[in-house]
């Protein structure tokens, strides 16, 4: 049985087509583009937190003409010292930094062992128990502000850095227990399972191997409850009077005080929250994979 | 060193409607290197993570050492485990991966350095030990994970397929090493894995599970040679062997097999199956293949179908009166589709087309 196979002819005699590169420069318009869609985004981002910048680095008279000039004149922290030593600032700041701690902690405390109990157990109304996790985040803070101020009257805690805390703890419970549930699976149970072969308790199974791997994402976790904290007004704003956090005081502050003190203001509010964001950046970026 | 018993282990997954393992025991001598051989799904992995104390069994016993650990947490048990996933930590480096086991233990820490670099000796990690798990190969992964497993001198080491991770030639080489390093280790080792030449190179016994239960379990060439069914002989070997089935009854020269036109003879013992199908299990190489003319009693002529050259062997898949069988033949050999081939069986066994079970003769 003789069998001919169809061979190619020489590379010489064959035509081919052009090369077409139309696809190149449709892939090149498109990288284009997209770079330009995150420019758009950042500058949508940027611009307000800069303008804000400059116009709080502006001395008082500056920002009293009009119209205004994009970059200030001459920089100046005399706007900023107005706002810092003007009453109830300083130490709001510090209720601020308080809180906003004070709330990572204690929601990673509550939170975190939740997170890994959704993550690595199955058990009956685990997604019923994930529903009703963000069935906080429902109701409005103010509805929840009133009926608190009253029970914080009554025990005496009302007016504290701890009641803000605990309201605080409680809005931050549902992105806290979800966010470490995702970094729980993240680590794989091989791993845990090595670390029990090899002679190790639950706990110490936990502090030697799962903590070591999760500390970036809980870091993540951690800037975003304090950045919440950091941010939030309302329930703060009905909790306290005497001891404000920063945005309750200059929300409190903000209808009878001149435009310098509510621009700096803007900035001060802004700058911690970024700056800790910042100081997490290597957590929030770095995984153990990508290190030298 | 210890010996291993398991007794009638019995483990139903929580939501699952068919046991994992259904009712197993199978006895482990000190220092034997048991392979449990099955596709996946068939509770071989429950079984070994069972003895490894991170499945609890519904009912049943394990026994290591003559100590029941039924019950016990995993650290109780002196057991060292390789897993599939390497389970190599990315947090440590190799030397702290290696020595784990020890610190836990609370070795004091020169004792620990020294065993460390035996252990990275032995698996040419020397050079490795103060690097990150991210940077090395999977091939390195793979050797931490045993040599992290050999310093704790536990009683029974147990793998997870450890080499099914790898690729085909590294997992060729690893494959020798392995053998090596348990043999003068002289480990009990329990060794989990769904690849049947891994199984037959490694295993000084090998137990072939299926559906939860122990098929077969003996020593690696028994196991190929007389499978105990059906089963087991097409899931080892590769080819799989040839079943080829056909109705026993009485000719000229005795019982006979009737396959279409063609004949094979019977074994005497075998009368009962008269007027009944019998399967004819027969492996491709146990085929011989006829010269042209090589008068041969009991001469088989089929079809050839394909034709695959394999380098040190040419593998034969051919149609035998409707029935596809492969033919395996020496690498010089040349056919075509469509050609007609004579072959021989050399050696034959016989199963109850039924229970699919070997039946034995003599």
């Amino acid at each position: 049985m003789t069998v001919t196979k169809p061979v190619s002819a020489p590379v010489a005699e064959r035509t081919l087509p052009p090369i077409d590169l139309a696809p190149l420069r449709r892939r090149r318009i498109r990288r284009v583009l997209v770079q330009l869609a995150c420019v758009l985004v950042s500058l949508f981002m940027v611009l307000p937190i800069v303008l804000i910048a400059f116009a709080a680095l502006s001395t008082p008279d500056e920002l009293a003409e009009f119209p205004k000039s994009f970059f200030p004149s001459d920089f100046t922290l005399d706007t900023l010292r107005g706002f810092v030593t003007s009453t109830g600032v300083l130490p709001a700041f510090g209720n601020s930094v308080l809180a906003g701690l004070y709330t990572v902690v204690l929601s990673l405390a509550v939170g975190a062992p939740a997170g890994y109990a959704l993550a690595r157990h199955t058990f009956r109304g685990r997604d019923a128990y994930q529903v009703f996790m963000l069935m906080v985040r429902a109701l409005p803070i103010v509805v929840l502000s009133v009926p608190l101020a009253t029970i914080f009257l009554r025990v005496d805690m009302y007016d504290t850095v701890a009641a803000v805390t605990l309201v605080h703890t409680a809005l931050a419970m549902p992105t806290t227990v979800l966010i470490t549930a995702s970094i729980f699976v993240a680590v794989p149970t091989d791993l845990e399972e090595a670390a029990r072969v090899f002679g190790c308790t639950r706990v110490e199974t936990f502090r030697r191997v799962v903590l070591p791997l999760a500390i970036p994402g809980l870091a993540a976790a951690a800037v975003f409850t304090f950045v919440l904290s950091w941010n939030e007004v309302l329930g703060a704003g009905v909790l306290t009077i005497g001891h404000r956090t920063l945005p309750a005081q200059v929300l409190a502050a903000l209808a009878d005080s001149p435009q310098s003190y509510r621009l700096a203001g803007g900035l001060a509010l802004v700058l911690p929250a970024l700056l800790f964001i910042l100081l997490m950046r290597r957590y929030l970026l770095s995984m153990w994979g990508s290190r030298g | 060193m210890a010996d291993v018993e398991l007794r009638s282990l019995v483990k139903t997954y929580p939501g699952a409607g068919t046991r994992a393992t259904d009712d197993v025991s199978l006895s482990i001598a000190d220092g034997e290197f048991m392979v449990l051989l099955g596709p996946s799904g068939c509770g071989k992995t429950t079984l070994l993570r069972a003895v490894a104390g991170l499945e609890l069994p519904d009912s049943g016993q394990v026994v290591i050492g003559g100590r029941d650990v039924t019950y016990l947490e995993p650290r109780h048990r002196n057991l060292s485990m390789v897993f599939q996933s390497y389970a190599v930590f990315p947090h440590k480096r190799v030397r702290d991966n290696i020595g784990f086991g020890l610190r836990v233990r609370g070795v004091p820490a020169d004792e620990i350095r020294r065993k460390v670099e035996w252990a990275a000796e032995m698996l040419q990690l020397t050079d490795y030990l103060d690097r990150y798990p991210a940077k090395l190969s999977g091939g390195q992964r793979q050797r931490v994970a045993v040599a992290r497993a050999i310093v704790v001198e536990a009683d029974v080491l147990l793998m997870d397929e450890p080499l099914s991770n790898l690729d085909a030639l590294l997992r060729l080489s690893f494959r020798a090493d392995l053998k090596k390093l348990v043999g003068e280790l002289g480990l009990t080792t329990i060794y989990v894995t769904h690849d049947q030449v891994e199984a037959l190179s490694l295993g000084d016994r090998v137990a072939v599970m299926k559906d939860g239960r122990v098929t077969q379990c003996a020593e690696p060439t028994d196991v190929y040679d007389n499978p105990a069914s059906e089963f087991v002989g097409g899931f080892l070997g590769s080819p799989p062997m040839n079943f080829l089935s056909g109705t026993v009854s009485e000719n000229g020269h005795g019982l006979a097999l009737s396959l279409g036109e063609q004949w094979i003879p019977v074994p005497a013992e075998l009368a009962s199956y008269r007027d009944r199908t019998l399967d004819l299990g027969v492996r491709a190489e146990s085929l011989r293949v006829l010269g042209a003319d090589e008068p041969v009693d009991g001469a088989l002529t089929c079809t050839v179908e394909v034709f695959e050259p394999l380098g040190s062997s040419v593998l034969l898949t051919t149609v035998l009166s409707g029935q596809q069988m492969k033919v395996t033949a020496p690498p010089d050999f040349r056919a075509s589709p469509g050609d007609e081939l004579r072959v021989a069986p050399t050696q034959t066994r016989w199963y109850d087309p039924e229970t699919q079970l070997l039946l034995e003769i003599g």
